[in-house]
């Protein structure tokens, strides 16, 4: 079975600075991986490498089998590779309704009609009820998201994403700014995401990363220290190291 | 919960409705104005021709600025393409027909909004605004020079165009090009209020708000800008078209740096981001002018200045969108 | 080869009349990031208030331009608080519209006061006639547009890489809230730079009178100018805006002698092909 995505040795210098070093990963459909990381280990960089925002110096990004690495966001984009924001980037203007319609509708290359609705287009239009309706933002459709909660926005963008119908998710700290009364609905959310769905997640919380992830893979300084199973990761002498530097005798990791 | 959706696929068919029973009330508003602007004012049918040539600039301008976002101070280089195109059509190669020098207009248009958007869109910011300047100037100076086709600083006369269909003069009074106009205005009206709701304005009001999440859904910004700003042409090349045929002349002054600042004092008076608006500051802002420009020419600039800092400080949205704003609250209060 | 040097001293001299009026609303772009396209409105205030000063009242050059460069920062001071202070931070529209609708009623008042026609600032006898160079003689005008051009170049160096105000202004072009953070008074530095930049500006309208005349529509004739300056040179860059300058006043200046007839044709184009080669700017840090 050919992965969903598969990093092989890439790298990235910024001048003499080696921001990413030989890194490589694979996720198969279905996987649920949680990347971690001090700050400053380079997963920014990373997820920008994998997204095509920045070019690597060397090294393959393939994409359901097919070599992507000198197609730019876009293409990567439309052949299934798809990302949130950290900070939710929403238009503030716009409904949650049409958000996911335009996804949607950009999804099936329909953007560039100049004419019909989407109201008036039946297909469109279940989908987009099934989205909200999932994600529990049903009632807030025709909302602007200038007035609606900032919990209620992260789930909107995991819809848009959603809505793109992604083989590959990258998830940047999906309940980040999210107050503790709603992470329960986002985590929820993130545990029904489609089964045959390929998930990496950037995240801080160590809680949501031992609950969703069934894999964990640690970034430090650019490399790639641990790649295994949640339940190893804390007891693992290098990532003690790279979080907690000489004081590795503390007792956890977050 | 089949139930539910059902109910939900209601609602959303409730504000299709609405939707299109404001643009219903839309065109019936522009045809019961044009209707008062004719009965009262009989004698000045020109003036009122030369607002509705000049509201297609500023809805042109609107679906670039208020849709898309792109600050310009270059757009009359747009209506003013349209214009000479349709004045030198019937000059220089007698298409006199009107429909056809509309036609050649919109063309004309389309193509100096694919030149204005291939240059503007090369840059973001304060450069962005430096070339829609620098473009109009150039247009200018193009005109200008060119005297032996476009008349150069004397205008472009003789343009003499047919009877519309055949039938109707363009009489001394204005009424044919009166009334060609407000059907044009409605045509035009009707196709971009689809256009500004379609999946392609959507994409568009997107990227006004944040083109890098446009890109990450997988959408093209530069190319999409671009096609907006080629319907925009065509959209102000009709309008240059129109006022070449009501007027008979077209002067450097329709490729003007002025034509284009005043037209962004339209829109921005009215409302950007709505056609509504763009209509209501058009009208607004010429009628204003010919009152105080007939009242007093030597302050004409100092109160569109005046106007202008007003309408920064207090009125942000314009006339349309704070009328809007205000009317939404008190909505929801009730 | 005379018309070359004498071509290349008129572009050097336009070039850094166009510098001295630019590098305010360069520094204050960079600093404010406030799209101010009324700035080239108080360089003519500049002109009118010298010309008036020496032409109604009899006063001397120095004396005038004195009165010029003190007066429009006068004038400038109560439009900062008033209408500057509130467009700060707002988007670029919103800027653009204000200082467009302060130029159009500072060109309305020009027009009303002064009337439409072209005021001359007449130059002492010191700065008249033409200095000999043996092999070519440069109207001294020329060279003291040069030499204050220079000088105002100069001047601005020592400010800002040497004084303790020119520290302060660089820290807060680079990261305003965290200058803030470190004590810095940047609302304080905002209005001495834009009261620097509006004095630079007047100074150089009634500098460049000789080439650039002052009537009213000259808010708006050089508009694009002074802009393309910023844009080309880059917001904050002082080296970038001299580079822009001589680089513009040499394309103006060489299309103005050999294709008269073309008028400000070639300086458009020129224009719109170096933004769309640096949509940068020269120096590359505008944004």
């Amino acid at each position: 079975m050919t992965n969903a995505l598969e990093v092989d040795n890439i790298s990235k210098h910024f001048g003499g600075l080696k921001v990413t070093g030989n890194v490589s990963l694979s996720l198969a459909p279905g996987d649920r991986v949680a990347l971690i990381g001090p700050n400053g280990a380079g997963k920014t960089t990373f997820v920008n490498l994998v997204t095509g925002n920045l070019s690597v110096d060397a090294g393959t990004v393939r994409l359901g089998g097919e070599d992507v690495t000198s197609k730019g966001p876009m293409e990567r984009v439309r052949r299934g590779l798809v990302r949130s924001f950290q900070v939710t980037r929403l238009f503030q203007d716009m409904t949650p309704e049409e958000h996911v319609a335009l996804a949607i509708l950009q999804r099936e290359g329909r953007t560039n009609r100049l004419f019909g609705d989407f109201r008036r287009m039946p297909q469109v239009l279940a989908e987009v009820d099934h989205l909200l309706d999932e994600l529990g933002l049903e009632q807030l459709a025709t909302t602007k998201v200038s007035q609606i909660a900032y919990g209620q926005q992260r789930l909107l963008e995991l819809a848009v994403a959603l809505a793109l119908k992604p083989k590959v998710l990258l998830l940047d700290e999906p309940a980040a700014g999210v107050p503790q009364s709603d992470t329960g609905r986002i985590e929820q959310a993130l545990a029904e995401l489609p089964a045959d769905l390929a998930v990496l997640m950037i995240e801080h919380d160590m809680d949501l990363v031992f609950r969703f992830a069934r894999r964990v893979i640690v970034l430090a300084a650019g490399e790639i220290i641990f790649d295994g199973l949640p339940s190893e990761v804390i007891e693992n002498a290098r990532v003690r190291e790279a979080y907690l530097g000489s004081y590795a005798n503390a007792s956890s990791v977050a | 919960m089949a139930l539910l959706v059902k109910q939900e696929h209601g609602m959303a068919n409730a504000t299709t409705r609405t939707a299109v029973t404001r643009d219903l009330i839309g065109l019936v508003a522009i045809i019961v104005v044009a209707g008062i602007g004719y009965l009262l004012f009989p004698n000045n049918l020109a003036l009122l021709t030369r607002i509705i040539a000049i509201a297609f600039l500023v809805l042109s301008l609107d679906l670039v600025t208020g849709f898309c976002g792109i600050a310009t101070l270059g757009h009359a280089a747009l209506f003013g393409a349209g214009a000479y195109a349709a004045g030198m059509a019937s000059v220089h190669f007698g298409i006199n027909e009107p429909i056809t020098m509309v036609m050649v207009g919109l063309i004309a248009g389309a193509v100096a909004g694919l030149i204005s958007g291939a240059v503007v869109l090369r840059a973001h910011g304060l450069p962005q605004l430096v070339l829609s300047i620098a473009l109009i100037h150039l247009f200018h100076e193009l005109a200008n020079k060119a005297s032996s086709w476009t008349g150069g600083s004397d205008g472009l006369s003789g343009i003499t165009p047919d009877p519309l269909l055949g039938m109707f003069e363009f009489d001394l009074w204005g009424r044919t090009a009166y009334v060609f106009g407000v059907v044009l205005l409605l045509i035009v009206f009707a196709v971009l209020t689809r256009v500004v709701r379609s999946p392609f304005g959507m994409l568009c009001r997107g990227i006004k708000e944040d083109p890098i999440r446009i890109r990450a859904m997988g959408g093209a910004v530069q190319s999409t800008l671009l096609r907006m700003y080629i319907i925009s042409g065509a959209v102000a090349g009709i309008g240059g078209a129109l006022n070449a045929i009501s007027t008979q002349v077209v002067g450097l002054d329709s490729l003007s740096f002025t034509l284009s600042a005043e037209s962004l004092v339209m829109l921005v008076l009215g409302g950007t981001g709505s056609l509504y608006g763009g209509l209501i500051g058009t009208v607004v802002f010429m009628w204003f002018e010919d009152l105080v420009s007939a009242a007093n020419p030597f302050h004409w600039l100092t109160m569109v200045g005046a106007l202008l800092i007003l309408v920064v400080l207090f009125a942000p949205r314009g006339l349309y969108g704070s009328a809007a704003a205000y009317f939404t609250r008190r909505g929801e209060r009730r | 080869m005379q018309t070359v040097f004498s071509v290349a001293v008129d572009a050097l001299a336009y070039g850094m009349v166009l510098f001295v009026i630019s590098i305010g609303l360069s520094v204050t772009m960079g600093l404010m990031r406030v799209v101010n396209l009324a700035h080239g409105a108080f360089a003519m205030i500049g002109g009118y208030i010298a010309s008036y000063a020496v032409r109604d009242l009899g006063l001397g050059y120095a004396a005038a331009v004195l009165i010029a460069v003190f007066g429009t920062v006068l004038i400038a001071i109560p439009i900062e608080r008033l209408l500057y202070r509130r467009i700060y931070g707002s988007p670029e529209l919103t800027q653009v519209l204000m200082t467009i609708g302060i130029t159009f009623c500072i060109i309305g008042i020009a027009n009303y006061v002064f009337g439409p026609t072209l005021k001359t600032i007449p130059l002492p006898a010191e700065l008249q006639g033409s200095v000999d160079l043996g092999f070519r003689s440069i109207a001294t005008h020329r060279i003291f547009a040069i030499a204050c051009g220079l000088a105002v170049a100069l001047g601005l160096w020592y400010l800002i890489e040497r004084t303790g105000f020119g520290v302060k202004l660089r820290a807060a072009v680079d990261d305003a809230a965290m200058a803030a953070a470190l004590g810095v008074r940047t609302d304080v530095v905002y209005a001495v730079s834009f009261a620097i930049g509006i004095g630079l500006a007047a100074f150089g309208g009634v500098v460049g009178a000789e080439l650039l005349p002052v009537e009213p529509y000259y808010a708006l004739r050089y508009m694009v100018t002074f802009l393309v300056v910023v844009s080309v040179g880059g917001a904050g860059s002082i080296p970038g805006a001299l580079l822009a300058c001589l680089v513009l006043g040499g394309i103006d200046t060489t299309g103005r002698y050999l294709w008269p007839e073309f008028g400000e044709f070639f300086f458009y184009a020129a224009v719109i092909a170096i933004i769309c080669v640096f949509p940068r700017g020269l120096a590359g840090r505008a944004r």
